[in-house]
């Protein structure tokens, strides 16, 4: 069974979301990273990049399958973790550590408000 | 319902993760793709392939017949001697592709799995001559021991030495004891060997097959690894690469068609088609920079569509994005770039030969 851990947000999209004070760390689930299995290469979005929530801002391909990763609040890219991009097994390894994937500064706090708690999470992996 | 090959608990206790492919449950992967593809190529590595199927032809006139329903030259084979093939329609779209097992007393014919049913009901469609088909199938467990190091651990679990036991020859031996018929075979681009048997022993054949390698490493391979090292070597998958509206001299594979032996299935559009010339040709296509192709994406040459992806994967050998295609002829030399409409285009080059190169079969 997927580790779905708490004190983070989750989106539908499969990624999760640290919220500490303006800045979102943003990342795939263990439930992604699993399904996808063997992830062999990670685009990321350029920082300073102004997202949408609900963009598709960079890419994670796996040895047999290709996925979006969803931008899950709006605002301005601050930081990506380069360590992903040249290893990008971290995400398979550690998905809630060493394999976050970015940063924002995020623009509407409001929107904290739709992302998913870890128990609706749960229910929504369960459901698959 | 998915059927359960006599494997699968042992898949189970393995902790593989295990989906439903060709109608059985089977196992995707163990540890990971990439650490079980590295396993194959650098040392050995267990596969359960009984979902595969077995038809068994027997008769005066056995050899006749499949000689009759395959393209490869069947007249020619040994006794023991095995043969890649295909099956074609009379229109020479492919039923499938296949092992041709020449056995002391009757022909085994091992087709892909979702194929099992609709091959064992074309070769009863096309019988003649004398000869009796049986669809052994669900009797039969079969796993693939691939790897360098695959010799040293069966030869701990037969008398004969498997040295002579020559790449596409087959024996019908013992393993400690228990029936089996063992080939020299596989998919893998590696060394390594194919072994039959009846269900009832599939627990303690896997058992003495791990016990033998545990000094090697040995584990069990997924159907994930297993296509990667397929694709590294270019071979043809059923369904992705070849089909019923694909034919073999177009696929590359007219080196298993022999338009000078007798009447065959298929034989007259082949001959047809070889002489206006084919169209278009399967390609093997390596990624030039990053991304990774996949299957149903476009191929064009400048804004032109020219053909379509196959089959595409990351190669875990060559740490790349490869591809196989069907690409219209003129656009189809070795050498030549080409894109692959990714979500960004792709830029890949036509290559000779597998994509990997250094594989241990001999």
């Amino acid at each position: 069974m997927a580790n779905v851990i708490d004190g983070v947000k989750y989106t539908k999209e499969h990624e999760w979301i640290k919220i500490e004070g303006d800045v979102a760390i943003e990342g795939l689930t263990d439930y992604a990273q699993s399904e996808l299995s063997d992830i062999v290469m990670v685009e990321l979005p350029d920082v300073g990049r102004k997202t949408k929530a609900g963009d598709a801002i960079g890419t994670i391909e796996a040895v047999k399958a290709v996925t979006d990763i969803y931008a899950g609040l709006s605002g301005e890219v601050t930081e990506v973790n380069e360590k992903v991009t040249a290893d990008p097994a971290l995400v398979n390894k550690d998905p809630y550590g060493e394999g976050w994937l970015y940063k924002i500064k995020i623009e509407d706090a409001k929107e904290v408000d739709n992302l998913l708690s870890p128990e609706q999470y749960k229910e929504l992996i369960e459901k698959k | 319902m998915a059927k359960k090959t006599p494997f699968y608990e042992k898949h189970v206790q393995n902790k593989g993760k295990i989906v439903e492919f060709a109608g059985f449950l089977m196992p995707v992967q163990f540890e990971g793709i990439i650490p079980e593809h590295n396993a194959v190529r650098d040392s050995v590595g267990v596969f359960d392939v009984s979902h595969m199927g077995e038809v068994e032809i027997k008769g005066s006139d056995r050899v006749k017949f499949v000689n009759y329903v395959t393209t490869n030259d069947a007249s020619q084979l040994a006794i023991n001697q095995v043969q890649y093939s295909t099956m074609l329609y009379p229109d020479a779209g492919i039923v499938d592709d296949l092992l041709v097992y020449n056995l002391a007393d009757r022909v085994l014919l091992v087709v892909n799995a979702a194929n099992t049913e609709k091959d064992y009901m074309w070769i009863l469609e096309n019988k003649k001559y004398d000869v009796e088909i049986e669809n052994i199938s669900d009797a039969v467990g079969q796993l693939a021991i691939q790897g360098p190091k695959a010799e040293p651990v069966m030869q701990k679990l037969f008398d004969v030495d498997l040295s002579t036991l020559k790449y596409y020859w087959t024996t019908e031996t013992n393993m400690k004891g228990i029936p089996v018929v063992l080939s020299r075979t596989g998919y893998t681009g590696e060394d390594g060997f194919e072994v039959y048997l009846d269900k009832k022993y599939a627990a303690d054949v896997w058992d003495m097959i791990f016990s033998a390698g545990q000094d090697f490493g040995i584990r069990p391979i997924g159907l994930g690894a297993r296509d990667t090292l397929r694709f590294e070597m270019r071979y043809c998958l059923y369904g992705n690469d070849i089909d019923k509206t694909t034919n073999p001299l177009e696929a590359g594979l007219s080196w298993i068609v022999r338009l000078n032996k007798d009447e065959f299935i298929g034989k007259e559009p082949l001959l047809a088609i070889k002489q206006r010339g084919i169209q278009r040709k399967l390609v093997g296509l390596e990624a030039l920079g990053k991304g990774i192709p996949r299957q149903h994406q476009e191929i064009h040459a400048g804004d032109e569509k020219v053909g379509f992806v196959t089959s595409g994967t990351f190669a875990p050998s060559l740490k790349k994005g490869i591809s196989m295609g069907y690409v219209n002829l003129v656009h189809a030399k070795v050498g030549n770039k080409l894109k692959v409409m990714g979500k960004e285009p792709i830029e890949v080059e036509i290559i000779k030969g597998p994509f990997y190169k250094h594989g241990s079969h001999k």
